[in-house]
């Protein structure tokens, strides 16, 4: 007998050994996530997936789906959270759309629109950060980097390399790479590689391809995130 | 009198690009100025705003100047509304915050290639530059918020036919773009 969950009172079947996420997922419910990528372990850094799971406030990335479990998902509370922590994610750092030429393919920004997000209600840090283009074909550019960890992941977990790492805490949290002289041209980092591609915002960008695509016929700009992560996440558990 | 809702606009820190985009709504501003007056904007040279219905603030806050007409819309304006990018987050010219002003200030009017009789200037008449440009959420109460660099054209018309049909304004996905 498959085992059970609720989320938003929809019975959802779940195996053994999956998160809230996965279960959720795969029975084509979305929760917004940054950090969460399916092929990698869960982070649950973002905090974007918060669910109430039994009243608790849990991530959903993290979390085991255990049988009779009653999650609330798409609520106008959670909602309004997850919009707030979306927020201080673009205050934090420096997220100029009209000037990145991630805008309209960025998750970041994505998820805001999903949210509706329309305005930044913190004050704006504008932390001054680095770019590192020494690199022949990759680029970080620091200022939009919300460590979700996803390109360290990606370097250990599928490109078999150990590019990236997250260093310091709190306010001095950052991004490094594997170099004596702290640069990307001085890592074993290329193009192919998956860390160079899963970026959810413009901090990781491949050199020379950034208007291949015009403003207006980007992936968001007239898809919602829900759908366009519901079936790549689903086409990837499938492979 | 009249009964129509009184509407003024102005650019801060802006490049009135907001403004040009407004003016995209192209014939449906003769539909708008059946219900709206425009007060202070640089549609009418109005030079102070009087008692206004709705204020619309493009870009954000570089300078004095900017922050005493911020204030003065606040304090003329039931509705304020923040306007595009810079009016939200600083935008382009939030981009000169990495920099110290004084290295700004020597740059542009000290070593600027072809720069002569250099000096920075400093006429009373000219409102000082802040340390920092800022939103304009940052410094007063602002009611409304629409993105884009520019909002569309349509933004506006949504945006303002909401006001005055008396609905609760609100931007559905395909309106809502940071870009």
């Amino acid at each position: 007998m498959s085992k059970l969950i609720t989320i938003d009172g929809n019975t959802i079947p779940f195996e053994e050994g999956q998160t809230i996420m996965e279960a959720a997922t795969a029975a084509g419910v979305y929760i917004p996530h940054l950090c969460h990528h399916p092929e990698f372990t869960p982070h649950g850094s973002c905090k974007l997936c918060t669910v109430k799971v039994n009243g608790r406030t849990c991530s959903a990335c993290t979390f085991p789906a255990v049988d009779g479990q009653d999650v609330l998902n798409n609520t106008q509370e959670l909602t309004d959270d997850r919009r707030l922590i979306t927020q201080m994610l673009f205050v934090e750092g420096n997220h100029f759309c009209p000037s990145c030429e991630k805008t309209g393919n960025c998750q970041l920004q994505a998820v805001a629109y999903h949210l509706n997000m329309l305005d930044n209600h913190f004050p704006l840090f504008y932390p001054n950060r680095e770019l590192d283009a020494s690199h022949a074909e990759v680029m970080i550019d620091h200022n939009r980097c919300i460590f979700c960890t996803l390109c360290v992941r990606a370097s250990q977990q599928k490109d078999g390399k150990d590019v990236f790492a997250i260093s310091g805490r709190g306010l001095n949290k950052h991004l490094i790479v594997n170099a004596q002289s702290g640069l990307l041209k001085d890592t074993d980092i290329e193009a192919t590689d998956q860390a160079a591609h899963i970026c959810p915002t413009g901090a990781i960008l491949i050199k020379r391809t950034a208007y291949q695509v015009p403003i207006g016929e980007r992936i968001y700009d007239h898809q919602q995130i829900d759908q366009v992560s519901l079936a790549s996440e689903n086409s990837q558990h499938d492979k | 009198m009249t009964n129509k809702i009184r509407v003024a606009t102005t650019s801060l820190a802006g490049c009135f690009g907001c403004h040009m985009s407004f003016l995209d709504i192209d014939e449906r501003m003769l539909q708008l100025v059946e219900h709206v007056e425009f007060d202070r904007s640089p549609i009418t040279d109005i030079e102070h705003c009087t008692n206004c219905d709705i204020g619309l603030i493009e870009g954000g806050v570089c300078n004095s100047e900017n922050v005493h007409v911020l204030r003065e819309f606040r304090k003329n304006c039931k509705i304020l509304v923040a306007v595009g990018a810079c009016a939200i987050n600083g935008g382009l010219p939030a981009m000169r915050n990495f920099i110290p002003l004084e290295e700004c200030l020597n740059e542009a009017y000290i070593n600027g290639i072809g720069v002569e009789n250099a000096q920075i200037p400093s006429d009373p008449e000219l409102p000082l530059l802040l340390d920092k440009v800022r939103p304009i959420h940052e410094v007063v109460k602002i009611d409304y918020f629409l993105p884009g660099c520019p909002p569309s054209a349509d933004v506006f018309w949504k945006f303002l036919t909401d006001l005055i049909d008396g609905r609760e304004p609100s931007l559905p996905y395909e309106l809502v773009h940071y870009d």
